[in-house]
């Protein structure tokens, strides 16, 4: 059996419980190694964790930077790493104080599902509701919600139940497909890998048995290549190859980020001079030459005619949607930098650079009710709806259909940093 | 090599085809904004991987980049006769930054514990700005240290070259944004994802060379620290310390002065493979002096320009 990959977030704070529940999923996986279990025992020990019973300090294993022991605060998102049977994780671990929404955003981006936690002996929070809108709005494919220290509440099941229906009436409002709600102690580690005993009236999946059963949808969509890179050898050609077979070669990179595309297939090329349709002559993934591509794959494909691409242009197989220059789409911004209606910008879509505008602030969404209110200028952390006008057109998408065309960074021309991450919603006519 | 695909979209990928499709991802995105790349290369295994996944992400041209070694002047011998056998292999060019040089010019001193490591953060920031290198990449992993944890992918640095973890760019999606500042550069880390145990997956499935010394072989060791140390000309037993030969092999390659070997007889990849499923001690615990000095050891080297 093929082992596969899973992507994962964490969002919630230290008070949930959120450390020692990565903590015990990197302990139980058996990803933590002999010297550092040794490092977090005796670190419990001089601060005298368990009290009576000395016990292992699970939270300790993410203890971070210097910086932030010294400071008592996490700053930014942590990878970690861990592997069962079955499956490998990479868990991005978002810090819930400082710049909350940026780092969920970070790492929500990327991820296939997403454990929130909620502490069983407060419910649902503001909080709570701020970390399921942020993933709704990110789309993540599969929210977990852990509602930890359930041995704080004596596992008591309609204390459970009650949780439970209020976190699906909220993900049901904020039109999130998967959630599944699980009883767990973090702590003790019931309802993490193994089923608990103390839960005997729940029926559901562990934390980690969701995890690794789980399988995200991808590659449903028309296939699309975002060309990276241009790629005719010429006289440089890597040792060992015929010089006379890849004289002409001319290929182009990227990675296909929906859909799948064989050779034979026609194919639509956007670019900002007229659009044109070619064919697929050949297709090379890393392993050599295949017949068909599969999406994720980093690929090298050649086009049949004499056709000019470059860097920035979009191979897309079956009938494309027109390309746009004026996008509404939500954004959350990243960088202290103020944006304001009229403000110019770069914008970033797949692997297009563009000069953009910001044609109007719509309005300021509050993550927690959704409420909008009316902007003249966007913060850090805000979540807001604007309208960006690009200096050229776009083959863009919604966010709920493509990850990749659907969503983009807006580029301080002038300090190079990124202001914000956009979600496009829906699009205005063609440009 | 030549696989056919026909399997439907929904087929899951391996995890080393889904990290090599994200590094040759990340490697495109910087030839190609970037004006002038280099790649740090030690000859250790990480930065071995990077390099072939750089000629995949070109193929079929030649790499298209120098790559950069940062020589402490405590290399292992057969390390150095491997890095030159890569360069000659995939005909690169071959950058070299000296620390045995500047110590002979008198413009850094030599520590009190003999160690180079921390020694090589100014040559490799003076290698930088003398070849103009807008963007080096390297093979740092996440899963080696905290610190690291907390790396971009893209890791802006000033002229210092110095790491700020609390000014970070966020990296959202696979959008990349590697603009910087005039007088800074850029650290590139394409295997961030990856595991040590995911590397040396890769290094089996696609039959990459390394160093001899990553295999069991038997050599003049002595014990300190709880790591067996070679006996070079850099690494001498002190007095009590009992040397004896012992099979062993090195599960990082870094500056002799501060890299430790494990007894191990491992000797092909597979077996080095079996070994790490039941290893209980981290990589850079097992192996690197300089990271057990503190725990914040590495956090140090990076806020100071150490990769």
């Amino acid at each position: 059996m093929t082992t596969t990959l899973l992507r994962i977030a964490t969002a919630g704070s230290v008070d949930d419980g959120k450390s020692t529940l990565v903590g015990r999923l990197l302990h139980d996986a058996k990803a933590i190694l002999a010297d550092s279990l040794d490092d977090i025992a005796r670190t419990s020990a001089e601060r005298g964790f368990g009290g009576e019973v000395p016990a292992l300090d699970l939270a300790l294993v993410t203890d971070g930077l210097r910086a932030e022991r010294e400071q008592g605060i996490t700053i930014d998102v942590a990878y970690r790493y861990f592997s069962t049977s079955n499956r490998s994780f990479i868990l991005a671990d978002c810090p819930g104080h400082v710049q909350y929404t940026r780092n969920t955003v970070t790492g929500a981006s990327t991820a296939d599902a997403a454990i929130v936690l909620v502490d069983a002996r407060h419910g649902v929070l503001e909080q709570t509701r701020r970390h399921l809108g942020v993933l709704s709005l990110l789309r993540v494919p599969q929210l977990v919600i852990a509602v930890n220290k359930m041995d704080l509440v004596d596992w008591n099941e309609q204390r459970f139940s009650d949780i439970e229906s209020q976190i699906l009436d909220i993900t049901a409002e904020l039109g999130i497909k998967r959630t599944t709600v699980i009883p767990v102690s973090a702590l003790n580690g019931d309802n993490i890998v193994d089923a608990s005993a103390l839960s005997d009236w729940y029926a559901g999946p562990t934390l980690l048995g969701l995890l690794e059963a789980f399988e995200p949808e991808r590659g449903q969509a028309t296939a699309r290549l975002d060309v990276q890179y241009v790629i005719r050898p010429q006289g440089a050609l890597a040792p060992g190859l015929a010089a006379e077979e890849y004289r002409d070669f001319r290929g182009y990179s990227g990675t296909l980020a929906d859909g799948q595309l064989s050779v034979g297939d026609t194919v639509q090329i956007i670019s900002n001079g007229q659009p044109a349709t070619s064919n697929i002559k050949s297709i090379r993934n890393s392993h050599g030459e295949v017949s068909t591509a599969l999406t994720g794959e980093a690929v090298l494909v050649e086009l049949t005619g004499e056709i000019d691409i470059a860097r920035g242009d979009t191979i897309i197989a079956g009938e494309p949607k027109a390309p746009v220059r004026e996008i509404e789409a939500n954004i959350c911004v990243l960088s202290p930098t103020k944006i304001t209606a009229g403000q110019l910008v770069l914008i970033k879509h797949g692997t297009k650079v563009a000069r953009a505008k910001i044609e109007s602030l719509d309005h300021v969404i509050n993550v927690v009710d959704f409420a909008r209110s009316v902007a003249t200028e966007l913060q850090l952390n805000d979540l807001a709806r604007i309208t960006v006008r690009s200096s050229a057109a776009l083959a863009v998408d919604e966010y709920q259909n493509s990850r990749t065309a659907g969503s983009f960074l807006l580029i301080d021309p002038n300090s190079g940093a990124t202001l914000a991450a956009g979600i496009i919603e829906a699009q205005n006519a063609a440009a | 090599m030549t696989i056919t695909a026909n399997a439907p979209t929904h087929v899951r990928r391996s995890v080393l085809d889904e990290l090599e499709a994200e590094s040759i991802h990340i490697i495109r995105e910087v030839l190609a904004e970037f004006e002038n790349p280099g790649l740090l290369f030690s000859g250790g295994k990480d930065s071995v991987v990077v390099l072939h996944l750089l000629a995949k992400a070109v193929f079929p041209a030649r790499v298209p980049i120098p790559v950069v070694h940062i020589d402490t002047g405590h290399n292992f011998g057969e390390v150095l006769k491997f890095r030159d056998q890569v360069v000659a292999r995939y005909g690169l060019n071959l950058v070299v930054g000296s620390v045995q040089e500047y110590i002979d010019r008198g413009e850094l001193t030599e520590l009190p514990d003999g160690t180079r490591n921390r020694l090589q953060t100014r040559v490799l920031l003076d290698t930088i700005e003398a070849n103009r290198f807008d963007v080096v990449f390297g093979g740092a992993r996440r899963d080696e240290d905290k610190a690291r944890a907390k790396e971009r992918i893209l890791s802006l640095r000033d002229e210092f070259g110095v790491w700020d973890p609390r000014n970070q760019r966020p990296e959202i999606w696979n959008l990349y944004n590697g603009r910087h500042a005039p007088g800074g550069h850029v650290r590139a880390f394409p295997i961030s994802n990856w595991t040590e145990r995911d590397i040396w997956a890769y290094i089996n499935q696609e039959q990459i060379q390394l160093p001899p010394i990553y295999f069991a072989h038997k050599r003049q060791v002595f014990e300190r620290d709880g790591m067996w140390r070679a006996v070079t000309g850099v690494s001498l037993p002190a007095q009590g310390e009992i040397v004896s030969i012992r099979q062993v092999r090195y599960r990082t390659v870094g500056d002799a002065s501060c890299t430790g070997a494990v007894l191990s007889a491992a000797d092909t990849v597979p077996k080095v493979l079996d070994e790490l499923a039941l290893a209980t001690v981290t990589e850079r615990g097992a192996t690197r002096a300089d990271d057990r000095i503190s725990a914040a050891g590495m956090e140090d080297r990076k806020t100071e320009g150490y990769f």
